[in-house]
């Protein structure tokens, strides 16, 4: 990644660290999430009173604390990434392992979150603010889910190039929730 | 011809182009009856033209795709054909199932019956024993073109092709699935329809299309096969959960409106992935392939699919535009520039690059081919005009005024007429296509420079 430009560099696509198809899926990903996000801002301002109304269910506080949660796991997949880069495959496993637990932990925070809207008798269709709160957040569970089978996979062939490629799904999935945390919890 | 198996593509394609004039007439039939709504209408009720217009395009098609596979797969993984025998056998009995479907549909033959009679779903309703035949002969196939694969050199554009070619074998055992609840019905049947159309048959097209490119441009392996794997991927991410664009209105619940809306927009990315990559293989080739013809209907399918299915696709797939336009002539419109460009166009190409080699006549001069592509291809683009415009004013007429379907339709004449008259202009081409590949043996010109296939 760092030593492109000690050799020859590599230029455009060719560039970009690990593999082509990751950049191609995180594109289409961040198209689709910000496609949605899109939707839910725009249908939001046929009906603003009613939207801040429904936000009013959702626990800022937690998503919150998941937010340090991803961001964190995050921080400990770009760690791997490094002592993958030195050879270090049993510390790179170590820090993937961390990682995909702080994945973990977010998925419980969030089921609980799940639990309690369900208690309150509130599904997708109560409001079109739950409908996109359930099907952005949902989304975005699956591909938690995800991330913690690619790290997975990654742990068990470590190489550089491969770690590069899960980190950067990871790091998508990080992404995608610091976008959707403040779009639909906070504003 | 490389090798002899390869002969078996033109038994293939003949028996394509042959159902291809049938389903060409057919929709001139059919373009009448919008003019005058009784002609025929004893003989072949609307309903059953439309059958036979629709199944005869879409088994015409998988014939072609199942030629273009064994005419491509023993130069691509250098290896014969596992068995010719069963290539033939599994033509025979597609033929006898397109025979037995088509006398069932004009006679009604067998009603109700569970076996025999036809099933009354469109594009699915084949009677039973024929879709038993379609998966008889579409495992034949599979066995025949996976065997020689796995003995012989595996490619990215054999991956793709296989990877197509089985999914389309395996939705297609979803037809057998017929639930009471007609939502449910819907929903089952476009698993087979869409994920056909706007997936598996994608990277078909997208594989038939990289081994069209590698022959006529020359360009290296290596760049060919990095375009498919990311046309390949696009082409899955958006259109597997496209389906949702269907089920806007079928009973399913709300978020497939938003759902189908998202992920099919980005249908649009493969096609206009397969575009360019055609166009940059062009002007990147060193290979001046005498066979323009087959370069022609390679950039203009890759060029109409981008319209046909990616434009006029997203024309009307996000769900409030098609709360309006839902069943109008812009559903048409779109049905027939995306199977033109798409699939026609596709199956056109490959027949046009490998005809002149099965018959042992290349190089080759196909310039009443290339005249037949400048008619069916415009013929094709009016009609789609024609039609958009008739379902403009169809959908302000009836959805925003709401005037009553039969009223609109009148209306709607002086647009039915052009088609009409776009669709002459189809046949003809499509006749001079058939005529120009398989009768004239002299206009042979001089063969171009051609370069060594950097593979």
């Amino acid at each position: 990644m760092k030593d492109a430009t000690k050799q020859t560099p590599a230029e455009g696509i060719d560039a970009l660290p690990g593999d082509l198809m990751m950049w191609i899926l995180i594109v289409s990903e961040l198209l689709v999430f910000g496609a949605g996000l899109a939707a839910f801002m725009g249908v939001r301002l046929t009906d603003p009173a009613g939207f801040s109304e429904a936000q009013t269910h959702l626990n800022a506080t937690t998503a919150g604390i998941n937010t340090v949660v991803l961001v964190t796991s995050g921080w400990l997949a770009a760690l791997a990434v490094q002592a993958s880069e030195m050879g270090n495959i049993l510390r790179t496993r170590l820090f993937l392992a961390a990682a995909s637990i702080l994945g973990v932990v977010f998925l419980v925070i969030k089921g609980a979150e799940y639990a309690d809207k369900s208690a309150q008798g509130i599904d997708f269709e109560t409001h079109s603010f739950f409908l996109f709160y359930y099907m952005l957040t949902g989304f975005h569970a699956m591909h938690v889910i995800a991330g913690i089978v690619i790290l997975a996979l990654v742990s068990w062939k470590v190489t550089p190039r491969n770690t590069e490629v899960g980190a950067a799904f990871w790091h998508m999935v990080d992404l995608v929730w610091v976008l959707l945390f403040p779009i639909m919890y906070l504003l | 011809m490389k090798y002899k198996t390869q002969r078996i593509a033109f038994a293939y394609f003949v028996v394509a182009m042959a159902l291809f004039a049938v389903q060409v007439t057919m929709g001139l039939v059919l373009g009448w009856i919008y003019v005058d709504g009784n002609f025929l209408s004893e003989l072949i009720p609307f309903n059953i033209g439309r059958m036979l217009h629709t199944n005869s395009l879409v088994v015409w098609l998988l014939t072609g795709f199942f030629g273009a596979a064994y005419f491509l797969v023993p130069e691509e993984s250098e290896q014969e054909i596992h068995s010719e025998k069963l290539a033939y056998l599994q033509l025979a009995i597609l033929v006898l199932g397109t025979a037995g479907v088509v006398v069932t549909y004009l006679f009604n033959l067998f009603e109700g019956n569970f076996l025999l009679g036809k099933e009354g779903r469109e594009f699915l309703e084949q009677p039973k024993w024929v879709k038993a035949g379609i998966v008889v002969a579409a495992l034949i196939f599979l066995y025949n073109i996976s065997m020689t694969v796995l003995k012989g050199k595996k490619t990215a554009i054999t991956n793709i092709l296989l990877l197509g070619l089985w999914g389309i074998a395996l939705l297609f055992l979803f037809s057998f699935y017929n639930p009471d609840n007609l939502a449910l019905d819907k929903m089952y049947w476009w698993y087979v329809v869409h994920l056909w159309v706007e997936g598996t048959w994608e990277l078909v097209m997208a594989s038939i299309l990289a081994f069209l490119m590698l022959k006529l441009t020359g360009v290296d392996r290596e760049v060919v096969e990095k375009w498919l794997y990311v046309i390949a991927a696009l082409a899955l991410f958006s259109g597997i959960l496209g389906t949702g664009h269907h089920y806007f209105w079928i009973g399913t619940p709300g978020y497939w409106q938003w759902i189908g809306s998202i992920f099919s927009s980005l249908e649009i990315v493969p096609f206009f992935g397969m575009m360019a990559f055609a166009f940059v293989m062009v002007w990147k080739g060193r290979r001046d392939h005498p066979n323009k013809a087959a370069l022609l209907w390679s950039l203009g399918c890759a060029t109409l699919a981008f319209f046909g299915a990616g434009v006029w696709g997203f024309l009307h797939t996000l769900h409030g535009v098609n709360f309006y336009t839902h069943g109008t002539q812009i559903t048409a419109a779109h049905g027939h520039l995306a199977f033109f460009g798409a699939y026609v166009a596709l199956n056109l190409a490959i027949i046009s690059y490998a005809m002149p080699i099965l018959r042992g006549r290349d190089p080759f001069n196909q310039v009443l081919n290339m005249v037949s592509f400048w008619l069916m291809a415009g013929g094709m683009t009016f009609m789609t005009f024609t039609l958009t415009f008739a379902g403009t004013v169809q959908t302000h007429l009836q959805r925003v005024n709401g005037e009553a379907f039969m009223d609109v339709q009148e209306q709607l004449w002086i647009f039915y007429v052009m088609r009409f008259g776009s669709g002459i202009a189809v046949v003809l081409g499509a006749v001079l296509f058939i005529y120009a590949v398989m009768k004239p043996r002299k206009e042979i010109i001089e063969a171009g420079a051609v370069g060594t296939p950097a593979e």
